[in-house]
């Protein structure tokens, strides 16, 4: 891991927590994060044209990032309770990278995906739907940053 | 006919089929859940959906980490086959009701697997997981472990229902007939990748040529189930032009949703040689110096 480049501190915490997970322990890791993807706030509910789709995934699955005045990233998903494991990546997400600040995400590595070990586990064709999440996070980001 | 004693579903709508007896409907299932010679198994695209909850006593089968070799390009061989059986305890006289995800797309490639090892008696569910939780029939989180069974180690018949890179050449040159079951984008070559699958890409875009396009999903009703017998004959034989005794190969990019046409163009209307090319675009748009067909470049 040490020549791999550094996570922000909370999502680094997340991954390792995956790591450290017996392999067959870690869908159900996922399944949990899944399930703490919150809601969108109303803002966002009511008006659905301010959420990008990302169709690197194969399910209808979204994403808004908002930057505060202090530079601080907002991260926001929403995706069908059909699809749990985009459900999970963005899960991750949210923990690890929400209230990071705009240099941090963009200096995040897309490849966080290889890092959770559940390529034995996720084909690999799902898992590049999260580096397509990621691309798109930092965009967004680059974007709301801009117009503050 | 299945091997097992366990009753056909009658119900009307399957009867159409050429083979009624490689389906049940959701109405069968809720009636036999508690049945011991069943093993009901969900097999889905998304790995984690089965843990979201699933069809009571319902095993998992991941076509991913159960059915592929996990090194090699292929499907697992007869040993590590039996060792997956054995461990949801189906043994090889169990009825395998499969079901699952988007339009039973992976349960089809699970089934059309089970098919390669001869499992004798394998049914799909019409309408799959969505019809099941559209009706409000029950879903469960418990952990299923169905006492272990004994399952033979059986080899894999490759010969039959699967088609190779050299058998789909020499399958040209004698104006064998190919269905290429992808997007039409991806068909005319237009996307080097399924829309949304960016990683499973082909260095060139096209077909194979003489393939007919005839994306999978339209031998589905917007509820997953199948269309009936006279409406995918009206897709398949009148409109493409084949013949349930022509030879045909189905293809897509790795030879999951063909095997959904593989089940349509076999259970459904009775052909009775249709192979899967599960090598497909990922592997022939790779491949060097294979022929090619792409609208305005031929």
């Amino acid at each position: 891991m040490s020549d791999l480049p550094a996570l922000p501190g909370r999502l680094a915490e997340v991954v390792e927590e995956f790591a450290s997970t017996p392999r067959e322990m870690r869908l159900e890791l996922l399944l949990e994060y899944s399930e703490k993807v919150p809601p969108l706030p109303e803002s966002l509910a009511g008006d659905r044209t301010q959420l990008e789709r990302v169709v690197e995934c194969q399910t209808p699955f979204f994403v808004a990032v908002d930057v505060d005045s202090d530079d601080t990233v907002h991260i926001h998903f929403d995706a069908p309770p059909e699809a749990p494991t985009v459900r999970g990546f963005a899960g991750i997400l949210v923990e690890g990278l929400d209230g990071v600040s705009v240099k941090e995400l963009l200096e995040t590595p897309l490849d966080i995906s290889s890092r959770l070990g559940l390529g034995e586990l996720v084909s690999p064709m799902r898992l590049s739907g999260m580096s397509g999440i990621m691309r798109r996070m930092k965009r967004l980001a680059t974007e709301a940053a801009s117009k503050n | 006919m299945p091997a097992t004693s366990v009753e056909l579903d009658t119900a009307p709508k399957l009867q159409g089929y050429a083979h009624p007896e490689r389906l049940v409907t959701t109405e069968w299932l809720a009636a036999h859940l508690d049945d011991p010679r069943i093993v009901i198994a969900e097999s889905d695209e998304d790995v984690l959906l089965y843990d979201t909850g699933h069809i009571p006593g319902a095993v998992k089968l991941d076509w991913h980490a159960d059915l592929n070799d996990p090194l090699v390009r292929d499907y697992v061989d007869g040993k590590r086959f039996a060792e997956v059986m054995a461990s949801r305890g189906i043994s090889r006289d169990t009825t395998v009701v499969l079901y699952g995800d988007n339009n039973n797309w992976w349960s089809a490639y699970a089934f059309w697997v089970l098919s390669l090892f001869g499992h004798p008696d394998v049914r799909l569910v019409d309408g799959g997981r969505a019809k099941w939780a559209a009706e409000g029939r029950d879903l469960v989180k418990d952990r299923v472990e169905r006492p272990r069974a004994d399952y033979p180690v059986v080899e894999r018949n490759d010969t039959v229902l699967r088609a190779f890179r050299d058998d789909v050449l020499r399958h040209i040159e004698k104006s064998g007939k190919l269905i290429d079951v992808r997007s039409p984008g991806e068909f005319e070559g237009t996307l080097l990748h399924m829309p949304e699958y960016p990683q499973e890409g082909a260095l060139r875009g096209g077909h194979i040529p003489t393939a007919v396009s005839k994306p999978w999903k339209n031998a589905a009703n917007d509820d997953a189930t199948f269309k009936t017998a006279d409406e995918l004959r009206a897709i398949y034989v009148n409109e493409l032009g084949l013949a349930v005794s022509d030879n045909v190969i189905a293809y897509c990019r790795i030879g999951e949703r063909s095997s959904h046409t593989w089940f349509v163009l076999t259970h459904l209307l009775g052909f009775e040689n249709v192979r899967n090319y599960d090598g497909s675009w990922v592997e022939w748009g790779n491949a060097v110096r294979v022929p090619i067909e792409r609208p305005g470049a031929n």
